[in-house]
């Protein structure tokens, strides 16, 4: 028995040990598994191997990546040197010095970087994450479908409109539906529409005391056009579909029309897509958002040097063209939405369709605080406990999509849980 | 409901069509995700190429290349395997204990060990990521994993192990005391020859419970030790449709495990059904 247990402890411990060397030439990168950072695991051996410096990559799903990297950054835990966040956590995490100030030198051409990005990445006018691809929102319908049902869709049409050509597109016997949007609840799902409609009719998640304004008459009128327009012209079971399973339905050719990130465009592969400017009822501000994943170094990280230069490597116009010029890749596939140097390529314009509705997209995003929408964010509130109230609102939104709710009781539920979130924060 | 009798022509035929009706649908998607991850990520997601594509070894090819699968498998084989190895240790003594010398408390126990795996995981998260990050400075490591994979197990172990250990008749233990023979004797040369199948089904399926288990071994990892449940989980996209490379991470993470049923069914049958038809 003592020699089992010997052997069993002797190993377990010398496994154990054999595991927590790590050597300080190395960079340990949390990311987000989208193309673009899977991209960059393939460029990046030409950085590992000129600075010889060894890069960990530590892929995770969006939520994960959230949960650890938040809770290894707020206790300090040093498990990452460079970690990916949104634009919701950096100006936060960036005040509370979570995570370093980024300081690149003058070949960097930080003014390349798009305003609306490289502003809701900072704090005070200090940058606190680099952006490595950006998006907007945008419609993007089949123009042949449209021809044929006799409808146009115009840059920032009305939602009156945008509902006759759903109608009009709507063919369910064929198999095509008029409108897919997001309905799967989660703040950065159904909400981050649902926030960009309300937006548009002039509506906002709080007032200047930060109180919810859920069951004011402009969500009340944006919630019910949503539930209309899904719920008539959509299709069916929308409470489920958020951004891939709508992009899947759209290459099977189902949908008419998709209003989401401006990401999708590089990923469709059906014949005469066109593309339009967000629609709106009246209030323009706001009807698309925002949202950039970017690199930022924790604070206190031992290696914070090597983790700096090397996110001055991976957003510069440098990678953007070591991308292009990548054998495996090429202008289709380089990061978009960060810099104005990309789109005026003759080549990315030509491989991307989309560029100009993408870029003239993000530059009009305006996540800016407004005495109509007094806090930061567009589909968002830059407020530590937004994911949270938005959460649990998403959660109303989805029982009203699917009819489990009426619009009024789900608004007042939502208001309900957003108004305890925000009291027991110490907001009022 | 009417009983269909086994032994009548029909009852011959319906029973078997039945079970095996009931195996494919079981089986599909397995079979579903091997076969998508023969296809490209444009091809799976295309309705034209839902049965006939061209199949493609790059799924694999570039999980091995730039994903570093080995590294991956080689941390689920260790870390199962310890913790599936300290779960028996300690389990075996604990199940003997409490099957031959029970006390009064024995059954609060077993309810109590049963009772910690109604503990929602999310409850203890932050406690245990600060706890072996900041103050104890084991996150990430084998050991770690191997610890929690065995406290996670531990008390289905015990259970099945108590179990299997109440089918063997005391007198039996109780003959080899008064020959003389230790406690440490009656457990390895008396109860675990006996219990030996009753033992291996239980290790099985501690194996499988640990190769599988993903809420910890994704939280508690970085780069050092992590298993075949990261991997899978960094593949899992938001914005995109990867279903061929997803498919691949996934085939060949369940793959080793399936193999490893498939060649135990036997014994893993009988633990599954134990005290089933007595």
């Amino acid at each position: 028995m003592n020699l089992v247990c010997k052997t069993a402890l002797a190993l377990t411990l010398g496994a154990a040990t054999a595991t927590t060397a790590s050597a300080a030439d190395e960079l340990t990168i949390a990311i987000v598994n989208n193309g673009h950072m899977i991209n960059m695991q393939k460029v990046a051996g030409a950085y590992a191997a000129r600075t010889g410096i060894k890069l960990n990559w530590v892929s995770l799903e969006e939520g994960v990546l959230r949960e650890q990297v938040t809770s290894d950054t707020a206790t300090g835990g040093g498990q990452y040197d460079i970690i990916n966040i949104g634009m919701q956590e950096a100006p936060i995490w960036g005040a509370a010095g979570w995570i370093e100030p980024l300081n690149f030198g003058d070949d960097y051409d930080l003014d390349d970087m798009l305003p609306a990005i490289r502003n809701g990445l900072s704090h005070e006018g200090q940058l606190y994450a680099a952006p490595f691809y950006g998006e907007s929102s945008m419609v993007m319908y089949r123009k042949d479908l449209a021809d044929a049902a006799g409808v146009s869709i115009k840059d920032n049409d009305s939602w009156d409109n945008i509902k006759a050509a759903a109608e009009a597109m709507h063919k369910p016997d064929e198999g095509v539906y008029g409108a897919c949007l997001r309905g799967k609840p989660g703040w950065g799902d159904n909400m981050a529409f649902i926030t960009t409609m309300v937006n548009s009719f002039g509506g906002a998640w709080f007032d200047k005391d930060m109180k919810p304004q859920l069951e004011s008459q402009e969500w009340k009128d944006a919630i019910n056009f949503y539930v209309d327009l899904l719920g008539n012209y959509g299709p069916p079971g929308s409470e489920g579909n958020s951004f891939n399973e709508i992009l899947a339905l759209y290459n099977e050719g189902k949908c008419g029309m998709w209003i989401d990130a401006t990401i999708a465009a590089s990923f469709l592969e059906v014949e005469g897509v066109a593309y339009a400017q967000s629609p709106n009822a009246g209030n323009p501000v706001g009807a698309n958002w925002l949202w950039a994943w970017a690199m930022a170094v924790p604070a206190g990280s031992p290696n914070s040097e090597e983790s700096m230069k090397f996110i001055e490597w991976a957003t510069s116009k440098d990678y953007i063209k070591a991308v292009a010029d990548h054998p495996e890749f090429g202008w289709g596939s380089v990061p978009t939405g960060t810099r104005a140097s990309t789109y005026a390529y003759p080549e990315f314009q030509e491989a991307a369709g989309f560029a100009a509705a993408e870029m003239a997209a993000i530059e009009s995003a305006a996540p800016e605080a407004t005495d109509l929408k007094p806090y930061v964010g567009v589909q968002f509130a830059a407020i530590p406990e937004f994911p949270e109230v938005g959460g649990a609102v998403a959660q109303e939104m989805a029982a009203a999509l699917s009819g489990a709710k009426s619009v009024d009781e789900a608004l007042a539920a939502a208001q309900e849980a957003a108004d305890a979130i925000m009291q027991e924060a110490g907001y009022y | 409901m009417a009983v269909i009798d086994q032994t009548t022509k029909f009852g011959k035929v319906f029973w078997p069509v039945l079970a095996w009706g009931i195996a494919l649908i079981f089986f599909f998607p397995i079979f579903w995700m091997v076969f998508t991850s023969f296809k490209t990520d444009a091809d799976a997601v295309k309705p034209e190429y839902l049965f006939t594509f061209k199949p493609t070894l790059e799924n694999y090819l570039n999980m091995t290349d730039n994903y570093d699968y080995w590294r991956f498998a080689i941390n689920s084989v260790i870390t199962s395997t310890f913790a599936t190895g300290l779960a028996l240790v300690v389990g075996v003594p604990a199940a003997y204990a409490m099957s031959f010398n029970p006390s009064r408390h024995t059954k609060d126990i077993l309810v109590w060990m049963l009772s910690t795996k109604m503990l929602p995981a999310a409850a203890v998260l932050y406690p245990m990521t600060f706890l072996t990050k900041n103050f104890l400075q084991i996150y990430d490591t084998h050991f770690l994993v191997i610890i929690v994979l065995c406290l996670i197990n531990l008390p289905i172990v015990i259970w099945m192990l108590f179990t299997y250990f109440k089918e063997i008749p005391k007198e039996i233990i109780e003959a080899g005391k008064m020959d003389g023979v230790s406690t440490w004797g009656e457990i390895k040369d008396i109860l675990i020859p006996l219990a030996w199948g009753g033992v291996a089904s239980t290790a099985l399926l501690c194996f499988i419970f640990c190769w599988n288990e993903a809420y910890w071994t994704v939280r508690l990892t970085t780069t050092e030790a992590s298993t075949l449940s990261k991997l899978i989980e960094g593949n899992r996209a938001p914005e995109g449709l990867f279903f061929g490379r997803l498919s691949a991470v996934s085939t060949a993470a369940v793959g080793p495990i399936v193999i490893l049923g498939w060649f135990c069914q036997k014994q893993l049958v009988r633990g599954l059904t134990f005290g089933a038809v007595k």
